[in-house]
């Protein structure tokens, strides 16, 4: 099958590794995947703080970029959710009848890396092996705009070696919320204090999740707190294997 | 402008208010121990219906069908009303609202009114322009004496004095109501301020209170309760004035069916209400012998004007997203600096005030979607966020430095090319800041990240120039 990766800015800027392990794990299973060099966000950035006029040529891009793809893999949830949730409402305030048209013709065709494995490829293990306790972050978008339920968690659960330690309170959010965490930092701050006691208590070495966006938050909170537990993104679990835990090891 | 919402528009900046209410360690306290406890609740006896997400879904079509049509209903109302011997009159803000109820009060020559479950009067004011009028109101709610006694600002929309613990509240009461001895059991609590509002409830003429629904069928008021003092104040007084929102109408006696089912397990987390109390005009044999409806607008229909943002007036003000929100739950109430708090009050604030103050309040959120979820009349609070969020930055009341940052966002990310070169261009430009692969103090815009969270810095290859060396690589 051939995978159009939709890898996000801020993957593609602060995060290769992500894109490099989605690669891996696809290709691993016998899939083609192609990069559109010309793809650059979605707007969500835009969007939730206001300027959706800003965000709106960042669809018409995206939609550009994207036709003819057939299934487009997104390794963040929250592009997924700003996807499906506000390029609909977008697309219908502008009242052009072919965007709403094309917008309607994209969504089907946009999976979230989790669901895109779960639910369309069928696959619940994909051959990986990491030895280490882990604990699973819900990303809030994951929870409840992409309603992903346990499918991160039946991917993980098939990885040999992995111990997984429920996280206590996973439905609460990380704090993180794109620009809330710089215009309300102490009140995120707060937020992020609450998350790292619970992910302290699960004694896990590795924090996972489907979206770098709140990673890079817990990170940041556990870095400053020189805390013994790594973020990483499931991408990078699910590609990691008995020749090596780096996706980049085996280029 | 009209001041529309309490003291709102004085209030500080989210954020600086926030800031300081994070300080308050016991306030936080009793904020994260009560909402626990009424979200375990809601949560156990929502499971219990088999019909919850149906039950939500049929709340959100009785309140928007009603909202389409509220002209008429109001009208069907009023009509049904003063059928039944009520008299109804209209405010279009807080202002005539207040004047209405205090000439009612003055046309009987009293001096005192007992006041139960009516936020609607913190929102315009009403007791400070009773005082102003030399009548004076006690508040016979539990939770809003407490509030009262303490010269305090309510914090919940459910329980207005939940950022208050019992050892607080005995030292207020043993100040306020000038005994020599109290214990600090709950019932001891309750006990002096049973001793002490029962004169009242005996002696005052006048009794105002607000509605969770009016039906407009029947031109019947329906409010919910649990301490039985409002019934009260609904039977006791010679006259009763309701202060009700005009979005508090619904078409019918049994919507009242779904309503009653999904508010009480939504606010309070019990299946039922103790008291609920519904009348219809006055009776001769019961009751008061005078019954007044004061339908207040306050704003209300610039909120219904617009399509995008109308369903925040579906709501039935049970508290339920307070409950949920993780930034509540963090700075309790009165750091949304209005009797409207949480991530209901920070939708429903700004517009009554047609945007013109708390313009942080749409800011007050991580967009994390928890109300959304929990919310009976399923208003996605969330959207609304975002939609007000675009009216602030529309009229150009965003911060200089953020409109630069995400115009100089928006031109680099309109092209791979432009996105290639930033990404070159911050590689570059973060040196200073780099110690180890960390940047643990951000400049500028930034700087409020590194106060608690490191950043990793940006990595020396990106993913796309990996993806073009690969490609080099297999097909040199």
């Amino acid at each position: 099958m051939l995978i159009s990766l939709f890898i996000t800015c801020y993957n593609d800027t602060l995060f290769p590794d992500t894109g490099k392990a989605v690669v891996t794990v696809l290709e691993r299973l016998g899939h083609t995947v192609e990069f559109r060099e010309a793809q650059t966000c979605c707007g969500q950035m835009h969007y939730n703080t206001g300027y959706q006029k800003e965000a709106f040529p960042l669809m018409r891009h995206f939609l550009e970029v994207f036709r003819g793809a057939e299934i487009i893999c997104v390794p963040s949830a929250s592009c997924v959710a700003m996807i499906r949730e506000h390029f609909p409402v977008m697309a219908a305030d502008s009242g052009d009848l072919k965007l709403i048209a094309e917008v309607n013709g994209l969504l089907p065709r946009v999976f979230e890396f989790t669901e895109l494995l779960v639910d369309k490829l069928g696959v619940t293990d994909v051959g990986a092996f990491f030895p280490h306790p882990v604990t699973f972050h819900t990303s809030c978008h994951s929870l409840r705009s992409l309603h992903v339920g346990d499918k991160p968690l039946r991917l993980l659960k098939n990885v040999r070696g992995l111990k997984l330690t429920e996280l206590p309170d996973s439905d609460q959010c990380c704090g993180f919320g794109g620009t809330f965490a710089i215009k309300n930092a102490p009140v995120s701050s707060a937020m992020l204090a609450d998350k790292i006691t619970c992910i302290l208590k699960t004694n896990a070495e590795v924090c996972t999740a489907g979206d770098n966006s709140c990673l890079m938050h817990i990170d940041g909170g556990l870095t400053r707190q020189n805390a013994p537990v790594k973020c990483m993104h499931i991408a990078e679990i699910l590609a990691a294997t008995e020749r090596g835990n780096n996706p980049r090891d085996r280029q | 402008m009209t001041v529309r919402v309490g003291d709102a528009a004085q209030a500080l900046d989210f954020p600086e208010a926030a800031k300081k209410q994070l300080a308050n360690a016991q306030m936080r306290r009793n904020v994260r121990h009560a909402t626990d406890v009424i979200r375990a609740k809601r949560n156990r006896v929502a499971a219990e219906m088999p019909d919850w997400e149906a039950l939500r879904e049929s709340a959100r079509h009785i309140k928007a069908h009603t909202l389409r049509y509220l002209d008429t209903y109001l009208e069907q109302f009023e009509k049904a009303c003063t059928a039944a011997g009520g008299k109804v009159h209209w405010a279009k803000d807080a202002d005539e609202a207040n004047a209405i109820i205090t000439a009612i009060i003055n046309s009987h020559g009293e001096k005192e009114v007992i006041k139960i479950k009516t936020m609607t009067s913190d929102e315009i004011r009403l007791n400070p322009a009773l005082e102003a009028a030399g009548i004076t109101p006690f508040e016979t709610d539990l939770a809003d004496l407490i509030v009262q006694l303490g010269h305090d600002q309510p914090s919940h929309i459910v329980v207005p004095a939940l950022h208050r613990n019992k050892i607080e509240i005995r030292q207020l009461f043993l100040e306020k109501m000038q005994l020599e001895t109290l214990g600090d059991k709950p019932e001891d609590l309750t006990d002096a301020a049973r001793r002490y509002l029962r004169e009242k409830f005996l002696r005052v003429k006048v009794g105002i209170g607000g509605a969770n629904f009016a039906i407009a069928e029947t031109g019947s008021v329906c409010v919910v309760e649990s301490e039985g003092n409002g019934r009260m104040c609904l039977t006791l007084p010679q006259i009763f004035i309701s202060l009700v929102g005009i979005e508090k109408i619904i078409p019918k006696f049994s919507d009242l069916e779904v309503f009653l089912q999904l508010l009480p397990r939504s606010a309070t987390g019990e299946r039922m209400n103790p008291y609920n109390s519904i009348w219809t005009g006055v009776s001769a044999s019961d009751g008061p012998k005078e019954f007044h409806v004061v339908l207040l607008d306050n704003g209300r229909s610039e909120i219904l004007a617009d399509p995008k943002t109308r369903q925040t007036l579906q709501c039935i003000r049970c508290a339920a997203c307070l409950n949920v929100c993780p930034v509540y739950r963090q700075t309790g109430g009165h750091a949304y600096g209005s009797i409207y708090s949480g991530p209901i009050g920070a939708i429903v604030t700004p517009q009554l005030q047609s945007m013109q103050h708390s313009q942080s309040l749409p800011y007050a959120s991580s967009l994390c979607g928890a109300c959304y979820d929990a919310c009976p009349v399923k208003i996605n609070i969330p959207e609304v966020l975002i939609e007000l969020r675009g009216k602030v930055v529309a009229a150009g009341d965003a911060p200089a430095s953020e409109k630069i940052a995400m115009k100089a966002a928006s031109f680099a990310l309109a092209s791979s090319h432009r996105l290639a070169a930033a990404q070159k261009l911050t590689r570059i430009a973060q040196w200073p800041f780099v110690h180890d692969g960390t940047i643990n103090k951000l400049p500028g815009l930034l700087a409020p990240w590194s106060e608690t969270r490191n950043m990793r810095a940006v990595p020396a290859e990106s993913f796309r120039e990996w993806w073009k060396r690969r490609r080099k690589d297999q097909h040199p």
